[in-house]
């Protein structure tokens, strides 16, 4: 069996139930992902997607296991890029732990494919994203603010 | 067990190291893999390459998963962006917002 894989961690000083909350919540979200939030009831079996700020869709799937506050497996389709999207259903499972004084979150995203253009492309963004989340999360404030945007003319 | 999200000491000790550097670069090549793979690339013992990955696990610069009885390895970027954070685009912005307001002069003469 070939697959394609990432593995992401990070330890971020706060509770459970806050790290739950801000991997489940619309408006907190958006801050942390650069104004993209996801949408689903968050329950095994619950359809799950991925919104732009200008409200386009472009991952869409079902949530697979839900046991808050520790785990959350998502199945994952790209939508909108065609190359992307006939790759298939990848897998994202978020794991929450204890660790000391803070919460060890691991994000895995796999597909059964090798190599996948996909997880190329999720795995490029997740690093900015997980990092603005810690800094949220420990701070209330986002340490990295789209790039993009500093650089764009008003 | 030690926060690595405590100690910055771990990654900079981690990165300073270049067979470790060189472990960071193979994972980055290639993701997921096992010791034994690792080893191939490098003319070190294994017990060698197990100390370094350790240290890398320390750092949380590589995060293992276990797939059935293998031990597979991979690169974790997180602590990197943090570091990128910390140390790079703090001190860059300032140049950021310069070069942009030479961009809207240039564009935008009459402003």
């Amino acid at each position: 069996m070939t697959k394609s894989a990432f593995v992401y961690v990070t330890y971020i000083r706060t509770t459970p139930e806050k790290l739950w909350s801000a991997l489940t919540d619309k408006a907190f979200m958006r801050q942390y992902w650069f104004g993209m939030h996801c949408e689903s009831a968050w329950t095994a079996g619950s359809p799950w997607k991925m919104v732009r700020a200008d409200g386009s869709v472009c991952d869409a799937g079902e949530i697979i296991e839900s046991e808050p506050p520790r785990r959350l497996v998502i199945r994952w389709q790209h939508q909108d890029n065609p190359e992307l999207k006939a790759e298939g259903d990848s897998l994202c499972t978020m794991e929450m732990e204890s660790a000391g004084s803070a919460m060890k979150l691991s994000i895995t995203h796999t597909i059964e494919r090798e190599p996948s253009k996909l997880i190329r492309a999720v795995s490029g963004g997740w690093p900015m994203i997980i990092s603005n989340l810690k800094s949220m999360l420990e701070t209330g404030a986002v340490a990295l603010e789209d790039r993009a945007a500093a650089v764009k003319p008003a | 067990m030690t926060d690595p999200a405590d100690d910055p000491d771990l990654l900079f000790k981690a990165l300073a190291d270049p067979s470790r550097r060189r472990l960071l670069d193979l994972l980055h090549a290639h993701d997921g893999r096992t010791l034994s793979e690792l080893c191939e690339h490098l003319d070190m013992t294994r017990q060698g390459v197990t100390q370094h990955l350790g240290l890398l696990e320390a750092a949380n610069l590589v995060a293992v998963v276990w797939r059935g009885r293998e031990k597979m390895h991979f690169l974790n970027p997180v602590p990197l962006q943090d570091l990128y954070e910390r140390w790079i685009a703090k001190f860059e912005r300032p140049r950021l917002k310069a070069l942009d307001k030479l961009k809207r002069r240039l564009e935008n003469p009459d402003d």
